[in-house]
Formats: C-alpha cells, sequence, structure tokens
C-alpha cells in the first residue's frame, strides 16, 4: 500500500463483493431451483431461499433424468461419461504432446521443423471452422458413439506441445550430456530425468485440460445420436424443452449443478496449478 | 535456442512424434483439406450428385443477406464480449490488487466461472431471464420493463452477451492481476511522493503498462466470442429470435449439419478459418516481440 485510505479501500472491497455477489448471483439461483419442486419454481416470483426437495431432485436427476417431454437418459450416466472423456483427453493429450517434444528438443532428425510447424498450425483450425469435413472422418473410421470417437481428435494440442517445448528448453543441457555419459538412452533419460522434472508442467496442464475436455460441446453434440453416450454438458440442452411449460426445471437445475462441480472444484482445489496452466498455456 | 547435446537415433524421434502428427493428420489436415474441395462444389438435395461449381458458393454468399447480416451480428456480438468483458475485469483486478485482506478469498470466488461450460453458463442465464418463470425477468417487470427475447431481438442479444461475459470475465481478472503485479511498486511509490493521487496513477502509469496484457486479451476474447461462444447460442436462442443472435459459427453448423447445405457450408468454413489465420497471426507477432526467451 502507497498511502493510507481508508476511504479508498472500502470502496475497493465494496466493488470486490459486488463482483462476486453479481458472478454467483446465476450459480445461487439454479441451486435453490435444484431443492423445490416444479410447481414451486413455476410460481413467480419463485422462492429465493433453497428448499426441502434437495435429496429428491437429485437424486431422480441422477438415477432417471427427465421424463416429462423428452427423456435424456440418468445424468449419473452422463457424468460418467463427461469423466472418461475429460480424462481420456487431458491424459491423451498430455501423452502425445510430451514426447512429440522431446523428440522436437532432444534429437537432430530430418522434417524437425516440418512437424513442429504441421502442429502449429493446428491452434488455426479449430472444430468449429471444420465440423462437417471432421465429423465424416469420423464416421468413416465407425467412431460415431464412442469414446475413441469422442476424445481422439481432441488430443492433439499444440499448445501443450508448446508449452513442454519452453520447458524443456530450459533443462541444463548438463544433465542431458551427464545422462549420455552414464551410458543411458534418450528413453530412460526420459523417464529418469524429464519427466520428473516435468511434474509441475503437467500437474498445470492436466486442470487445464481437464476443464477443457469437461466442457466440450459442439463435438459431443455432433459425434453422440446414441443418449447414453451423451455427456453432462450436452445433457442439459437435451433436457430444455422450447417452451418453459414442459421443461422439467428442478431437475435441469440439478443437472446444471452437477455439470459444473467438478470443474469448479478442480479449479477452486488445484487453484495454484490451475493459474499456472492458464498463464504458461498462453503464452 | 537449440541444444547443443542431443541424442541420435534413426528411427526413434520419427515414433515419438507419430501420434501426434497422425492425429494432425487424419483429424485436422484432411478434413480441412475437404472442407476446401466441399466449398467449390455443389450438391444436389438427396447427396448424388456433385458438381465443381467454382467460386460460385462464395459469390453466394456474398450476396446472401442473411450471411452478411450475420457478420455484422458477430462484429457486434464480439466487441460487446470482449469490451464488456475486459472493461468489468480490469476494475474488479485494480480493485483486488490493493486490498490485502482477504484477497485469495476475493480471487478464488472470482475465478471459479471459467470452469463452467459455454453451454452451462448460457442454461443459468436462460433461467434468471426465461420470459415467463424467470426471476430477473420478473425483476424487470416491476420496474416497468417488458422482457422477452424470444420476440426481441436485441433483448435474445443481450441475453447472449450476459451469458458469455459472465463466463468470460474469471479469465480477463487472472491476466490482469498477474499483469497488475508485475508492475514495480517503486514506479507506483515514486508518483505518489511527487503527488499523483490514485486515480492520476492508474491512467498515466498503471494503464499504459497494463496495455500489452490488454492487447493480448483482446484478442483472446474476439477469438473467444467468434468460436467457444457457440455452446451459449445453442442452449439459449439458437440463433434466433428470426437470426438476431446468429453469429458465424452458429451459421456454419446450422447450414451445415441442419440444412445440409454442404458446399455453402464449406465456403462458410472457408473464410472462418481465413479469419483465424489473421487473428492468430496478429496475436503471435505481438507476442514475439514481448515474450524475451
Amino acid at each position: 500500500m502507497i498511502e493510507r485510505r481508508p476511504g479508498l479501500t472500502v470502496f475497493a472491497h465494496a466493488v470486490l463483493i459486488a463482483g462476486i455477489l453479481v458472478v454467483a448471483f446465476p450459480l445461487y439461483v439454479t441451486f435453490v431451483a435444484s431443492t423445490h419442486t416444479l410447481d414451486e419454481i413455476l410460481k413467480v416470483p419463485m422462492p429465493l431461499l433453497p428448499g426441502d426437495q434437495l435429496w429428491e431432485n437429485y437424486s431422480t436427476a441422477l438415477s432417471t433424468g427427465t421424463t416429462r417431454g423428452v427423456t435424456t437418459g440418468p445424468v449419473g450416466r452422463m457424468m460418467l461419461n463427461s469423466l472418461v472423456v475429460a480424462l481420456a483427453i487431458a491424459f491423451g493429450k498430455i501423452a502425445i504432446s510430451i514426447i512429440a517434444s522431446f523428440a522436437i528438443v532432444f534429437f537432430r532428425f530430418p522434417l524437425r521443423n516440418f512437424f513442429f510447424w504441421m502442429i502449429f498450425v493446428t491452434l488455426m483450425l479449430p472444430v468449429e471452422v471444420r465440423i462437417i469435413p471432421t465429423f465424416k472422418v469420423v464416421a468413416d473410421l465407425g467412431m460415431i458413439n464412442s469414446y475413441v470417437g469422442l476424445t481422439l481428435p481432441l488430443i492433439a494440442s499444440a499448445t501443450a506441445t508448446f508449452l513442454f517445448r519452453q520447458f524443456f528448453l530450459t533443462v541444463p543441457e548438463e544433465l542431458a550430456e551427464a545422462a549420455r555419459i552414464d551410458g543411458a538412452g534418450p528413453m530412460r533419460f526420459f523417464w529418469d530425468v524429464v519427466l520428473p522434472l516435468s511434474k509441475t508442467s503437467i500437474a498445470a496442464l492436466f486442470v487445464i485440460q481437464f476443464i477443457y475436455g469437461w466442457n466440450q460441446y459442439l463435438w459431443p453434440l455432433l459425434i453422440t445420436t446414441d443418449e447414453s453416450m451423451a455427456t453432462a454438458v450436452i445433457g442439459i440442452k437435451r433436457q430444455i424443452n422450447t417452451g418453459d411449460a414442459l421443461t422439467e426445471w428442478h431437475l435441469v437445475m440439478a443437472t446444471a449443478v452437477l455439470a459444473l462441480l467438478p470443474p469448479a472444484l478442480v479449479v477452486v482445489l488445484m487453484q495454484r496449478w490451475f493459474v499456472k496452466g492458464l498463464v504458461e498455456t498462453e503464452k | 535456442m537449440e541444444k547443443r547435446v542431443v541424442f541420435r537415433s534413426a528411427w526413434l524421434p520419427y515414433a515419438l512424434v507419430a501420434p501426434q502428427i497422425t492425429i494432425t493428420i487424419v483429424f485436422f489436415f484432411w478434413p480441412a483439406v475437404q472442407a476446401g474441395w466441399y466449398s467449390f462444389q455443389l450438391q444436389d438435395a438427396f447427396g448424388e450428385r456433385t458438381q465443381f461449381v467454382g467460386l460460385a458458393n462464395f459469390a453466394a454468399l456474398f450476396r446472401d443477406a442473411n450471411y452478411l447480416e450475420s457478420f455484422k451480428i458477430t462484429a457486434l456480438f464480439s466487441a460487446l464480449v470482449a469490451g464488456l468483458g475486459i472493461a468489468i475485469s480490469l476494475l474488479l483486478a485494480a480493485m483486488a490488487d490493493r486490498v490485502i485482506r482477504g484477497a485469495l478469498a476475493y480471487r478464488t470466488l472470482l475465478i471459479w466461472p471459467y470452469a463452467v461450460a459455454p453451454a452451462v453458463a448460457g442454461v443459468l442465464w436462460l433461467f434468471l431471464f426465461a420470459p415467463s418463470i424467470g426471476i430477473v425477468t420478473f425483476a424487470l417487470r416491476a420496474l416497468g420493463i417488458h422482457w422477452d427475447w424470444v420476440l426481441q431481438g436485441d433483448q435474445a442479444m443481450l441475453l447472449v452477451v450476459i451469458a458469455a461475459t459472465w463466463k468470460q470475465i474469471s479469465y480477463n481478472f487472472l491476466f490482469f492481476l498477474a499483469g497488475l503485479q508485475s508492475i514495480p511498486k517503486s514506479l507506483i511509490e515514486a508518483a505518489a511522493i511527487d503527488g499523483a493521487g490514485p486515480g492520476r496513477r492508474f491512467w498515466t502509469i498503471v494503464f499504459p503498462l497494463l496495455s500489452p496484457t490488454a492487447f493480448f486479451l483482446l484478442v483472446v476474447n474476439v477469438v473467444y466470442a467468434f468460436f467457444e461462444t457457440f455452446g451459449v447460442i445453442d442452449a439459449t436462442t439458437q440463433g434466433g429470435p428470426a437470426g438476431a443472435t446468429q453469429i458465424l459459427v452458429y451459421k456454419v453448423y446450422y447450414d451445415g449439419v441442419k440444412a445440409a447445405d454442404l458446399g455453402g457450408s464449406s465456403a462458410q468454413s472457408v473464410i472462418l478459418m481465413a479469419i483465424v489465420i489473421a487473428l492468430t497471426v496478429v496475436q503471435f507477432r505481438y507476442i514475439e516481440r514481448k515474450v524475451q526467451y
């Protein structure tokens, strides 16, 4: 603090608290709605204090899902799908990026720069701009409605490769030299030296990629026609009918809370890695 | 920066890059090439015959009033999302940088929306603003404002802007906070000794030093508004009413998947690719200059 200005400090706290309230308001209303019966929610205005249906709504959502209008299947299944997809994408991205950057940094071989540029260019081709051809490729490979189809096309990652490359460039050359003199081959060096040194980068990337995988929307929307393969984020959308009357809002809101809880917990509990990952992947 | 000490092997490096390169070719390059190829073709309604039509799909797009309208909508939407998101998070970050007590608690409570999927963010705000049951709709009615985004295009736009901005504030906030904390305190102290008040210090010292961060965030936010907000739109307005919130990405999806217009949708994909490439180049040229390794 440069100078004492109690007025300004109070103002800063007031702005921050106001900000937090506005940011948290939608979540609070969602949570309240998920603890009431549908009739209570449809009353205008809906109650603003939590009700007593918490257990009923969440267990109904998890075990059966919505049944009026559209049946979407149990949310428990969707959560499992989301978890599998998020973990597969996070681990897959980290695994293929770390070995690719290891090769690019610690080896000299023809086409090395060409491969690096190929990976770089994928940054410029997000799923959103090549929706239909990518869907066709996956359909031709018979990967529709499968975990492989949901995850494999998303695990190529330029950002993760960059991050590992930057990090490997800072690994002292003496380590590689020492390993070579001691007779260690490149893979031995990778497992015993590079991988342990990369732990913090891996943790940071994991947090970012887990959230990325969990929150995927367009790709699962295209690739899952079978409701048992839907992820939680897709499931919510399918639970909402056009017109407010048919939608079982109490279950939709319970599903929304369930769908945002795992990534939100990852952010809050692994905050240190999250901030590191966010700042470093964007360099 | 190159390593002097390297390993040698005739096959190992290729084996190590193979998984990444294979996925890149199969799921990125091949589809991108196909999108380019389809964009020069016209398919009949049953998908049986295709005809090479050159640039006709592109010409048709630029004659299509809906497509040009979609450009304008996307520009307005990204300007609002980026502008509002950056302004609000800069204010919050400047305040968070000032307080000492409870700084970590404030940060924790402000960053969690990053974890919320755009589609889920859309659903949360959709519920608040639902025309008949929404709690905010009720409050607005009490104030004499008739709220029904299902019928009114500008209100639908406001809804998707709020949902998209809400989700992005935490991201901007973290970058601004990091930027503010990296400003040397000696500069601020010197200005304070010279008699500059907090407001003056912010605009003449802090803000100029933050401008690289702000510019970086501007590019990131525009990219976010262009592409990642697909979930927000699809979960709330689905481009409606009457195309009032149909951003370019949503139109590619709608024309290609719902309307099965392969050629038109692919031509739009190619145009979008050009936009992404331009944005990425801007981002990287600027980062090259800023970051020194």
